[in-house]
Formats: structure tokens, sequence, C-alpha cells
């Protein structure tokens, strides 16, 4: 008995060893509630831009990819709790961030830009946003902006989708909201919802607060798992891939 | 963690405001539900006991969402008198926190009233006291004593059930913490500090309402038995 | 009603509610049970644990005790077995509901098993009976009947405090709820069905516990 026990623990070990051995299992989390980069489908499946970009990344690093949906408030310390290994939900490259995670090399750009209702005349300044109510998802550049810019002179509220940023803006309850100019174009401006609303004010690259593109986070010190998507991503713009993804979404690069 | 002491303390002081006005304006509304629901009228207690067990029956996080952003979907609110209320969060946390702990008031309050001996009413009504007189000075006195441990509990719910404003943007003391979380990810440190803030809340008025059961029920205390009766968390 | 095709995940996420809502209150009872006897052992340090555990759990809201357990549940567990160990979203709310539930049902077991009246274990012993068999024929069959009434409460507020791990991303109804929200910017509708629902697990529940309640007071008087 104790020999069948010996035999059976050691095949189990070495059995998952050579599995440790073969691990090119990844998993990636994305948020899902950030069309068109990354959302649900009513069939209740994960779409999107990222999505799409995180599959033909994981196909050409021979990477076995699962992708899980996390809410963004905790889609950082889930990464570093291993939660799962990598995160492709359009999170810009930031100081702040690198502080506590690693980045590959970026897989988009877009600027950010407040949105109101038409007609609404605001102008974006100092004295412009005075006594407004401004909308933005928590734990976004673009709350750290409003934060660190307007929080003396508007009322900032933040929500923990942007999707219910824009259901306020709607209600009423808003009068601006900043976020990326493509989400704000594609999933709110586009829909029945958002025709009384239109774009205010400038696009708002400036580094210091919207980062340098979209990158795809990593635990620090994982430089095998960066490097392998690093090089995945350089080749899918070489070979067209990514220019495809790109075309099904946008009429213009977002690179 | 010092210095986020003093949005802690912002947090606590919304906090304590939501708490107490969803507390007496529940409490305001619980007193005719309470009775609608007592009578023998069908057209009084079966809407009452709708009201109740719809309120009872679904979780306050749906209440609340349903409040908040659902009036967003309906154009024809924000032209309505009701639009500057509901327009805060604020007002819409204090709404639902009210209509809910309302129907649970309601029903302890039902509690009470209905353990108040019924040979002491109709002696009272034999005396020839009118309804009103009865309810007064018979009924509620004794239906209050009695459902004091209830309501004392009721109270720490409301208290627990006021972090679900941060959901709806509102910087109460969970709000701040989920702040201070999302800006700096010290997230043991937020929710430890914010957990110690609603413990320190929750024991004070355990303490209140201890010291009130005791005071109001010390001509009912029975040495024999030890200490005054000790709340039940759900028994109403 | 237009649920714009979302109808279909917003019953995966009630019967996902169901799910999670039975199983804490399963391991929630375990959790209880052990929690009672803690709390009436003669070993102090064993009351001393369990009173700060409910407490704790009574005095903190529900929601900041998920938040906690959520972020910290994994990391936990990983020190504990020392390598990664993989807890997805319906781990981390089974484990922070069965937490909760655990309190609840400690504190309705131990008054039910106080009120049990003294004289009849004594009774028990006197005829002879052992330990084992006195808490399996005289304790437990009165304890169910005398806990009943607080354990359907405990069941209902576990199955209304699901709605809270939708803040942590489990997918149940009140997520599915939010999502379809969101997705299709009708909160209304779609809270509106959420709530429905609810009701409805409400009403069964509250019929069902009526029907176990008459069944175990069966032969006794009506008090």
């Amino acid at each position: 008995m104790r020999r069948f026990l010996m035999a059976a623990l050691t095949a189990a070990a070495v059995g998952w060893a050579v599995q440790a051995q073969a691990q090119d299992k990844v998993r990636i989390a994305t948020e899902g509630a950030y069309a068109p980069f990354n959302f649900k489908a009513p069939d209740g499946t994960l779409q999107g831009f990222d999505i799409d970009i995180a599959r033909a990344l994981c196909d050409h690093a021979h990477l076995e990819c699962t992708i899980v949906a996390q809410d963004w408030d905790g889609i950082i310390p889930g990464l570093l709790a291993k939660k799962y290994d990598a995160i492709i939900a359009s999170m810009s490259i930031t100081d702040e961030r690198r502080k506590k995670v690693d980045f590959t090399d970026k897989y988009y750009q877009t600027p950010a830009r407040f949105v109101a209702k038409k007609g609404a005349g605001i102008a974006i300044s100092r004295d412009g946003l005075k006594g407004k109510t401004i909308g933005a998802q928590r734990s976004t550049i673009h709350a750290q902006y409003l934060q660190d810019t307007y929080a003396d002179v508007a009322d900032i509220k933040l929500y923990d989708s942007q999707e219910n940023a824009d259901l306020d803006l709607t209600a009423g309850r808003l009068d601006l909201v900043l976020a990326d100019s493509i989400v704000l174009l594609e999933g709110f401006l586009n829909k029945p919802d958002g025709q009384d609303f239109e774009f205010v004010g400038p696009e708002l690259k400036d580094p210091k607060w919207f980062g340098d593109g979209a990158g795809i986070a990593v635990r620090p010190g994982d430089a095998k798992l960066k490097e392998a998507f690093n090089k995945a991503l350089a080749e899918i713009r070489k070979d067209g891939t990514y220019d495809r993804i790109d075309a099904k979404y946008f009429p213009f690069s977002i690179y | 963690m010092l210095d986020s002491l003093p949005r802690f303390m912002a947090g606590a002081w919304l906090s304590l405001k939501l708490i107490g006005l969803a507390l007496v304006v529940g409490a305001a509304l619980s007193l005719p539900i309470a009775f609608a629901r007592v009578s023998r009228r069908r057209a009084l207690w079966m809407p009452a006991f709708a009201y109740i067990f719809c309120f009872r029956g679904t979780p306050l996080l749906v209440q609340l969402y349903l409040i908040y952003y659902g009036s967003g979907q309906f154009p024809w609110i924000h032209d309505s008198w009701l639009w500057p209320l509901l327009r805060q969060p604020f007002g819409c946390a204090v709404i639902a926190f009210a209509l809910n702990t309302a129907a649970y008031q309601a029903e302890i309050l039902r509690g009470g009233i209905m353990a108040v001996p019924a040979g002491e009413v109709e002696a009272a009504r034999a005396l020839g006291m009118g309804p009103w007189l009865i309810l007064r000075k018979i009924v509620l006195p004794q239906a209050l004593r009695l459902t004091l441990p209830a309501y004392g509990n009721e109270i720490i719910l409301v208290v627990k059930s006021s972090s679900l404003a941060s959901t709806i943007t509102l910087l109460d003391i969970t709000g701040v913490a989920r702040g201070i979380v999302a800006e700096s990810f010290a997230v043991y440190e937020a929710f430890l500090d914010a957990g110690a803030v609603y413990l320190i809340l929750t024991f004070l008025i355990t303490r209140v309402v201890g010291a009130l059961e005791t005071r109001l029920m010390r001509h009912l205390r029975r040495e024999d038995l030890g200490a005054a009766p000790v709340a039940e968390p759900y028994g109403a | 009603m237009d649920l714009q095709g979302f109808g279909g995940q917003i019953l995966i996420g009630a019967g996902l509610t169901l799910a999670v809502a039975a199983l804490s209150m399963i391991f929630g009872l375990v959790i209880g049970g052990f929690g009672a006897a803690a709390k009436l052992s003669r070993r102090r340090a064993l009351r001393g644990f369990a009173d700060a555990y409910t407490t704790l759990v009574r005095g903190v809201p529900e929601l900041l005790i998920l938040l906690l357990l959520y972020f910290g549940g994994t990391v936990l567990l990983t020190w504990i077995a020392g390598e990664y160990v993989e807890v997805n979203g319906f781990g981390a709310g089974l484990f922070a509901l069965s937490i909760l539930c655990g309190a609840y049902t400690t504190e309705v077991l131990r008054a039910a098993i106080q009120a049990v009246a003294p004289g009849q274990i004594e009774a028990a012993r006197a005829l002879g009976l052992r330990q084992p068999t006195v808490i399996r024929k005289v304790l437990l069959p009165q304890v169910w009947r005398l806990a009943l009434p607080g354990l359907g409460n405990v069941w209902l507020v576990v199955m209304k405090d699901t709605s809270l791990i939708s803040v942590v991303g489990l997918e149940e109804l009140m997520r599915k709820s939010n999502i379809a929200a969101g997705a299709t910017h009708q909160p209304f509708t779609f809270y509106a069905v959420a709530a429905l629902i609810y009701l409805l697990f409400t009403t069964v529940s509250v019929i069902g516990i009526a029907l176990l309640e008459r069944r175990a007071r069966r032969g006794l008087a009506r008090a």
C-alpha cells in the first residue's frame, strides 16, 4: 500500500513539475465596461478592441490565454495578488502606475476630451468650470487630472464605471464628463442617449497626466511576459494584423 | 495614514448626517404604515403589507440603484418637482434608506403594538377612552418599551447600510476609503481604518441604547434573572 | 419590457445568486455550529475568539468586510498554500458571504441552544444517555425547531447580501443588471427586473420557511 502511494505521489509530483515547465498559460484581465475597447455583449462574452488585440498577441507569442473580467478599482491589486498575469484594458502608461507595475510598449494612444450637453456653452478653463459638476471614472488618469487641476473650483464626482458616469450625464446630474475621446464617441455620443451631447474643449494629451498611451501591465520583474508581448506587438504591427483589428472598430488608426 | 484623518472625519460627518436623516424620516413614515398594517380594513392593511414586503424582500442596493440611476432614465422626472432632491446623490440615499428602514421599523412597531395585552386595551375602552387616547397612553408607551432592543438593532443596521452610499458617488466613510484605495492602492490601511470608525460608531450606539433599555425597563428588572433582557439580533 | 437580449444573462445571474446564497448558508451553518459551541464553551479563549468574531461582523458594514476579504483573501490563501492559489470571483464571494453568514448563525444557534430547557439535558443524562446521544436525540431536534425562525431570517439576509458581491465583480443577478443597464442605458428597466426576481426568491423562501416551521412544530400545542 505504501509503495503504491509513494509511486502515485511521485507520478503526481513529476506530472505537476512537467506541467509547470510547459506553462504557457496566461490569464489576462480586462474591465468589460469600456466600449468599444472592452465590453460585455448581450450573450455574456467579452468583446472589443482590447480583447481582439489580446488574442492576436497571444497567437503570435504562442501563449494559451484566458481573458477574465475584473472591476477597474481592483484591477491593479488583482494583478499584484496574482489573480491574473497581465492587464489589457486600455490602461494608460503613467509614472504613477509605473511605480506599481511594469508596462509593455503602447498599443494605442488616444486623447481625452470633455463632453457636455449641446449648447451648454461651457468653457474649459478654471473660470468656465467654476461651480460645475464634472464626472469621471475612479482610478483613471482622467480622475487624477480633474482632481489635480479643477478640484478647488468644480465639484468632481467619481464613478466605479464609465457607463455609470454616462448615465448620470444623461440624467442631468453632471454638467460634464471627462474620459477617453474614443470611448465617449463610440460608447456614448454615437448612441441614442448621446445625441444631445457634444465634445467641448481641446484634446488633452499632456503626458504628465495622460501618459504615453495605453499599454499592457504586468507584474514588476515579469520580464519574460513583457518581452513576449512586446515582440508579438511588433510582429502584429508589421504583418497587418494590428491594422486589420484597428479597421474593424475605427475609421482611422489609433496607434 | 494620519494624513487621511481629515478626509475620514469629513466622511464620518456625511455618514452621520445620512444616518440621522434616514432614521428620523423612516421613523416618521413607519408610524402610519404600522397603524395601517394592524388595521382590519383591507384598504389599509393590504397596501401597507405590500410596501413592507417589497422593501424587506429586496436588497437595499437594488432599491438604491433603482432610485438613483433609475430616476435618470425618465426625462419627465427631470422636469418635476422631485428633481432637485433626486438630482443629488445625498437626497437619493436619504430617500432610499428612509423608505427601507420605514418598512423594518413598521414591522417592529407592529410587533410591539400587538404585544400589548389585549385586556388592557379592552379595559381602556370599557373606561370610555377614545382610540387616540388609548394609543397615546396605553399602547404606544408599552409598545416602544417592548421593542427597544429591536429598534436598537435596526439603528445599527442603518449605520451599516449607510456604507452603500459609497456606490452612488457619496464620500461617506466607505467612499473615502475607496477613494484612498484608488489613489494609493493602500487597500488594507484604508479599509481597516474605515472598519475601525464603524466599530466605534456601533459600539457607542449599542452602549447608549443599552443604557436606555436598562433605564426604561428598570421597573421590570427581575433580580433572579440577572441583567436586563438582551437585544436579540433577528427576533423581530 | 424590452430586455434587448440581456434576458438570458439576467437568468444566469439569478441562478448564480441562488447558488452562492445556498452554499454560503451551508458553510455558514457549519461555521455557526462551531461558533455557537465556542461561545458556550468553558474555555475563555474560545469564547473570546467567538465573541470577537460576531462583534466584528455585526459592527462593521458587510460591504466593507467584503471589500477587505476580497482584496486580502487571495493574498492570505496564497500565503498559506505557499504558491499561487487561484481564487476566482465565485470563490471570493462565497468565502466572504460564508464568513458573514457564520457570524449570524452563531448567534441564532447559541440562543436556540440556550433556550432548550436545561432540565431536559439533565433528565437525559440522568437516564444514562451518553453525550453524543443526548445531543442527537434531545438537543438537536429542539435546537432545530427553536432556531428555524432565526435561521430563516439569516437565509433571507444572505440571499439579499449576495447583491453586495456585485461590487467586487461576481456576476450574480445584481452585477448582470449593472452590465445590462450600462450597456443599454436603461437602468430602471433592469433594476426593476432584478427587484422582481429578488421578490420572487423572497416569497418562495418565506413560504418554504413557514412550511418547515409548521412541520418542526408538529405535535406541539400552539404557543
